[in-house]
């Protein structure tokens, strides 16, 4: 018990002692330290397109703004001011980009543009082709049994394809001669040669150039129809006119 | 009236020769029936009785029996299309048959029931690869001194050789009896045939057998006609300049060069020394007969007329005479010129006559002709043989359809023909008076043959 009494005495002896002498000490307590200065504030920024979707070839605005930046770039543009607006033509669909730099950090903003194809223009209205005119026009000439004279009933048919080939200088075009299948194949080969002669000579004659008609025999070799009937014989009894690619 | 043509006199000069002489007996009832040829004994005409019993085995060798099967049926159809003979039929003969002369029993080959005047006969052996064939001629009727022909043939084991031995000694036994003319049994035939999807130039044997491809042109290939010594083969084709005359080598396998002319060409024809070529041009704007040297030079013009000129044929025995179709007075006709181009002459008077085929013995043409044309369909078109100088001519063909492009074999005995008889164009072949027409072939389309000059 003695011990316990011993060890309360040394602590208050203590107390007091740090507490007199403390009073013993007066001094002026130090100032507070200035307040840290506020943190800079960070750069915002914003992009906008306007307008957002164009067709090709149409140019659009961007317009942005940023603060607290000093180092503003759009890619694809450069450097920037903090604010302002630029017309811009892209070609295919992009994503711009601002970036704002500034002590307080870097932001960033975005604006997309989509570019749209036109639409394609209408087709122009159909024309036909000089070989469609030429077999719309140009008529083959037909034949008696083993002749190779020119039938006083093709003759309107014959002037038909002088006019038009007159009107068309230019075309190039072969006349195949051709028999029905009772004849010989020696002879109809000839007889077919005399017909394309007589057309493409006829012709000729009524002032078509001679260096634009090619002609060949196919005897009966080539028939047009293979039945054993008059209407087909003559079916085979023609000159053939044949456009030139 | 009768018309008698002999195709050949020359006598061999032992017992037993024949001349070939065929009478024509033209039967005129009214003027719609038909006129035939006749032949047979009675008319002066005397056909040798030939018996061929089959060829023997001459030793154990398995491969004999289907070599003596192709050279022995090749044999008797080499002899029965000969023409000249009276073929002993094998239902006639004796039971033991000769393989060699050792074993010959004459009289049992000189009586009845054979009653043969002449015999051939002998034996093939195989060794090995190698096929050997020995055969015999015998006149039966001479038994002292019968021989007429021992031959010896050594070829490879082959059923191809087998049958081109059976060619060779049936020409030899032809040759001996037929008045000293070649036979026929190893000459070609050629032909346009569209069994590959393209008429194309094609070759066989005379009886048909080893029908051949020879062009590859892939267009229209028409109008073969071999040179007289077979190396090169003329013929038309529709190519990119138009229809060209284009040679073919037979050795070479290939086309050689021939000059190009312009305009439509057609229908080559050699003369018989193989110089020039006759063919129809229509460079100068129609149709016309040109001639030309062999290679293609010296070009000349035969015809003036502005109708269709085509299909010349040259006279193979004198070379001094061309025959050839023209539609100057409308249809066409066959006419003749001399080979320079004057003295034309008509030779048919009505119808559609085309394809003229000139004989060897240069005394008769061949055409195709429909006598009687009239409208609508023209009705058959047949072949008619012509004698030249008496304008006289004889119908060979009368089983309707359309007959056309006649050729003579070399030895003046036989044609060949295309004809629609059966629904179907195909090349068939006749004796030369018109009898026996059988085909031969039967795919696809052939047309056009030209018999070759041996």
């Amino acid at each position: 018990m003695k011990q316990q009494r011993l060890k309360w005495f040394t602590l208050i002896f203590a107390l007091s002692a740090i507490m007199f002498l403390g009073a013993c000490h007066k001094k002026t307590p130090p100032p507070p330290p200035p307040p840290p200065p506020p943190p800079p504030a960070a750069p915002t920024a914003s992009l906008t397109a306007n307008p957002n979707t164009v067709e090709k070839g149409q140019s659009t605005t961007l317009s942005w703004e940023t603060s607290n930046a000093t180092d503003v770039s759009i890619d694809g543009i450069g450097a920037v001011q903090p604010t302002g607006s630029q017309s811009v033509t892209p070609t295919d669909s992009t994503t711009y980009t601002l970036t704002a730099k500034g002590p307080g950090g870097t932001q960033s903003a975005t604006a997309r543009v989509t570019v749209t194809s036109p639409p394609p223009p209408p087709p122009p209205p159909p024309s036909p082709s000089e070989e469609e005119l030429f077999s719309q026009n140009v008529k083959d000439i037909y034949f008696d049994y083993d002749k190779s004279d020119i039938r006083a009933d093709q003759q309107s048919a014959l002037q038909g394809d002088i006019d038009f080939l007159k009107q068309h200088p230019n075309v190039q075009f072969t006349v195949e001669g051709h028999c029905d299948e009772r004849g010989s194949t020696e002879y109809n080969l000839a007889l077919g040669d005399n017909r394309a002669n007589a057309v493409k000579n006829a012709l000729v004659q009524g002032g078509v150039s001679a260096a634009n008609i090619k002609t060949i025999s196919y005897g009966k070799e080539k028939p047009f129809c293979t039945e054993h009937n008059d209407e087909c014989w003559q079916q085979n009894r023609r000159g053939h006119f044949v456009y030139s690619k | 009236m009768i018309l008698n043509f002999y195709l050949d006199k020359k006598a061999v000069g032992w017992a037993g020769v024949a001349v070939f002489a065929t009478s024509l007996a033209v039967f005129g009832v009214s003027a719609a029936a038909q006129d035939w040829i006749k032949t047979g004994t009675g008319l002066g005409v005397e056909k040798i009785r030939l018996a061929v019993p089959d060829f023997k085995p001459g030793n154990q060798d398995p491969k004999n029996s289907e070599l003596l099967n192709v050279f022995n049926g090749t044999l008797w159809n080499d002899l029965d299309n000969a023409g000249i003979f009276d073929m002993v039929s094998k239902s006639f003969y004796p039971v033991d048959t000769p393989g060699n002369p050792a074993q010959v029993k004459f009289e049992s080959w000189n009586t009845q029931p054979p009653n043969a005047a002449m015999l051939a006969f002998g034996n093939l052996s195989v060794t090995g690869s190698s096929m050997a064939v020995q055969g015999w001629l015998y006149d039966v009727k001479n038994v002292t001194s019968p021989q007429i022909l021992g031959k010896q043939y050594t070829d490879a084991a082959t059923t191809d050789s087998a049958r081109i031995t059976a060619h060779k000694f049936a020409d030899e036994i032809i040759f001996r009896l037929g008045g000293g003319i070649q036979g026929i049994a190893e000459t070609q035939i050629y032909f346009v045939s569209n069994r590959t999807g393209h008429k194309e130039i094609w070759g066989m044997d005379y009886d048909g057998a080893n029908q051949h491809q020879i062009t590859h042109q892939g267009s229209i290939s028409l109008s073969p006609k071999i040179s007289p010594d077979g190396s090169r083969l003329a013929f038309s084709s529709l190519t990119k300049s138009g229809w060209e005359i284009l040679m073919y080598s037979m050795d070479l396998n290939r086309l050689v060069s021939f000059p190009h002319f312009s305009g439509t060409n057609l229908s080559p024809a050699w003369s018989a020394d193989g110089s020039r070529l006759a063919f129809s041009s229509s460079r100068s704007g129609d149709p016309e007969i040109y001639v030309v040297d062999q290679s293609g030079g010296n070009l000349k013009r035969l015809t003036t007329s502005k109708l269709p000129d085509v299909s010349p044929v040259w006279n193979p025995k004198t070379g001094a005479q061309i025959a050839w179709v023209s539609g100057r007075t409308d249809l066409p006709q066959i006419y003749t010129m001399e080979s320079d181009g004057t003295n034309v002459q008509r030779i048919t008077d009505q119808g559609y006559a085309v394809s003229p085929a000139w004989s060897p013995n240069g005394q008769f043409l061949l055409f195709a002709w429909i006598r009687h044309y009239g409208p609508g369909a023209p009705g058959s078109q047949d072949i008619y043989i012509m004698d030249i100088a008496s304008k006289q001519f004889v119908q060979l063909t009368h089983d309707g359809g359309r007959n056309d492009f006649p050729s003579w074999s070399p030895d003046g005995r036989h044609i060949v023909f295309q004809s629609n008889r059966n629904g179907s164009e195909q090349i068939w072949t006749m004796l030369a008076d018109g009898t026996n027409p059988k085909p031969l072939t039967v795919t696809g389309s052939n047309t056009q043959p030209n018999w070759s000059w041996k």
